[in-house]
């Protein structure tokens, strides 16, 4: 029986050697080298001039996360209750926008929040614009939207959004029946209920979500470029120019990886203390 | 003597258009045992839901102490439920699990404390209050149940099968301790059961069920004597149920012949049921018989053993302890008390013959084997 076990976990030994372990290693032996090889800390020291772009991406990741929360939980919820049909169209819908691929979703926002953009012409049409410049004397004939902050922000909550739903609709719909029954037994009225058993119950889903979100967050780079045009350097796309843009330095790239992934996994071991290790299996 | 606190008042329930209870009309009496019996789908677990407010009726009422209820949601009622698979609260411990609705009521942190401590003495399970309820065994994660429902001093206890997950010992060993716990506290329990000797161990009151009509109510020694029909005889206990004639007062005729008995007020010649116990029946010899037959099956059964005796192609169950060898040639002889009339019914000739004894036994001796590995399985 064991033996029959190990023959069949072979093939997944050797994918996660050849494709999760080693680049670990290659990362960690890049991250101590100098630019012509031989040990050396001067990547971790050059990083410090980084502070900057480590804070902002994880606070633009933390403000995408919280976001998707606000928004994901409630969706969830109120989608569990609801009846099968609903439940199925629901699933399908928030699917949906993930069939398609990841840039054109993104680039997509652009002609939506362009400075001619679609948002931009419709708040026009209804007079917004006119008004904003009625009330405050600026002279404005659209909405900056594109290149700040907002707009990246608000690619992240767009495309990690589902990531959020999913697993707390996963975790609210086995919830057992009985248990919501014997909360009202005893006393529980509606929001009661949801407060005392629902929401601690679904924590573990909540977890998941965050994780699920927080985590290519902080690391994207795409999303950045195409909404944040540039002006908003995230962690992503500092890593990336140290490979592909002008400014080649793999072995900076790497220490930068390495530091945000040991950031990002005490992050997460703080989360799972405070969910209480309710469910182990959540995380990673 | 004890007053009225629940009415059932002609109540119907359908489900799409399936009528599951039909015209029940009941009266449960303040610090009754009431015990709600019948085989599943019978309707008792809706009867049970809808005084718990988990379910509206379709039609007709229900009254708490003269007042109708039918619109009170669950968390505004003066009843508690234990859920058959108990619906303990996964995230807090034993402690909390019983404090949930005191906490609700906004009871003041120190009597909390006490009549948590109290009710955890009620059910013997000093000690375990800081516990996860993943690490008790069922008959614990039962018991804290009943706890966290009579911890909020309700006026009625609602019990939804709540033995059914529990090995055969354990399970009576708690039919004493619920009966013990009814007393000390003096409330109302309403208890749901499929398992007949459990109702009749445990209740001042049975209402036996059959297709959402209420089909008996009485003490329980008053349904095990006097069945109203062949299902109520079947259903408690085991039965020979024949058909007969009731000549006259005290005397029923079956297999052309007249027996003396003790029950009257029929019809003259009126066709009827005649149930006999098998405890009721006594194995003699031939000549010295009512009637004789051939002995086909026996069981040794530790108390007692099973014979089945073809009488005239009729198979009675007769319970005995003497041994009779199959194949020979008995007498049975029943005295006029052993023989129950009964006027007939929907139910008359479904029950009663024992026929298929074995396979019988053999389906039910599989059913308990699986529900012991079952409940061993969750200790």
């Amino acid at each position: 029986m064991k033996n029959k076990l190990s023959r069949f976990a072979v093939p997944y030994v050797v994918w996660m050697a050849l494709f999760v372990v080693a680049p670990i290693i290659i990362m960690v032996v890049y991250a101590f080298a100098s630019q012509n090889g031989g040990f050396s800390l001067e990547n971790f020291v050059k990083m410090g001039s980084y502070t900057e772009v480590f804070l902002r991406s994880f606070k633009m990741a933390v403000i995408a996360t919280i976001i998707c929360l606000l928004i994901g939980y409630p969706v969830a919820y109120l989608m569990s209750r609801e009846g099968a049909g609903f439940q199925r169209t629901a699933m399908v819908l928030i699917m949906l926008p993930m069939w398609m691929n990841f840039l054109l979703r993104t680039y997509s926002w652009i002609t939506i929040l362009d400075n001619n953009g679609l948002l931009n012409q419709l708040f026009q049409k209804i007079g917004l614009i006119t008004l904003y410049n009625n009330i405050t004397g600026s002279n404005l004939t659209y909405f900056p939207m594109m290149n700040t902050g907002g707009a990246v922000v608000l690619g992240m909550v767009y495309n990690y959004l589902p990531f959020m739903i999913l697993p707390i609709y996963s975790v609210i719909i086995k919830l057992d029946h009985s248990l919501l029954e014997a909360a009202r037994d005893l006393g529980a009225n509606s929001s009661t209920v949801f407060r005392k058993v629902i929401l601690p119950l679904s924590l573990p889903g909540v977890l998941s979500g965050i994780t699920m979100v927080f985590v290519p967050s902080v690391s994207t780079f795409a999303i950045s470029q195409m909404l944040g045009g540039g002006t908003e350097l995230l962690l992503g796309d500092l890593i990336e120019r140290q490979f592909l843009g002008g400014a080649y330095n793999p072995q900076l790239g790497a220490a930068i990886s390495l530091v945000m992934m040991i950031i990002v996994v005490l992050c997460m071991i703080v989360m799972n203390r405070f969910g209480e290790g309710e469910e182990q299996a959540v995380m990673m | 003597m004890s007053k009225e606190l629940i009415r059932l008042h002609d109540l119907c329930m359908a489900f799409d258009d399936e009528l599951v209870l039909d015209h029940i009309n009941l009266c449960i009496n303040d610090s009754e045992f009431l015990t709600l019996l019948g085989p599943s789908g019978c309707g008792k677990t809706t009867t049970l839901r809808i005084i718990g407010g988990f379910t509206t009726p379709t039609s007709g009422d229900v009254t708490f102490d003269g007042v109708r209820i039918n619109d009170v949601p669950p968390h505004k009622r003066q009843i508690n439920t234990v859920f058959q698979k108990y619906a303990l609260f996964p995230h807090l411990d034993v402690f909390e699990n019983i404090a949930f609705g005191l906490r609700i009521a906004k009871v003041p942190a120190r009597e909390i404390e006490e009549r948590v401590m109290e009710m955890l003495e009620v059910v013997s399970l000093k000690g375990f209050e800081r516990r996860r309820v993943d690490q008790l065994s069922g008959g614990q994660q039962q018991r804290v149940a009943i706890a966290r429902a009579l911890v909020n001093r309700p006026k009625v206890l609602l019990l939804d099968e709540p033995l059914g997950a529990l090995d055969l010992r354990l399970r009576k060993d708690m039919q004493i301790e619920l009966k013990r716990i009814q007393q000390q506290m003096g409330i109302t329990f309403i208890y749901v059961t499929h398992d007949q000797e459990e109702a009749l161990t445990m209740s001042d009151t049975v209402v036996v069920m059959d297709k959402g009509r209420i089909q008996q109510v009485g003490s329980p020694e008053d349904i095990y004597n006097e069945p109203q029909n062949a299902f109520v005889a079947d259903f408690i206990g085991e039965s020979n149920i024949l058909n007969g004639t009731m000549v006259r007062d005290g005397v029923v005729r079956m297999y052309r012949k007249e027996f003396p008995c003790v029950d009257g007020g029929f019809a003259p010649n009126e066709p009827v049921d005649v149930v006999i116990r098998p405890e009721d029946i006594d194995i003699v010899p031939v000549d010295q018989g009512q009637l004789a037959g051939t002995v086909t099956n026996v069981t040794f059964k530790g108390m007692q053993y099973d014979i089945i005796v073809d009488l005239g192609g009729f198979k009675w169950l007769v319970q005995t302890t003497d041994h009779s060898p199959v194949g020979s040639q008995v007498g049975v002889k029943i005295d006029p008390d052993g023989f129950h009339i009964m006027k007939k019914s929907e139910y008359s000739g479904m029950f009663g013959d024992y026929s298929s004894y074995s396979e019988e036994y053999e389906e039910l001796a599989d059913v308990s084997a699986l529900e012991e590995e079952e409940s061993g399985d969750e200790e």
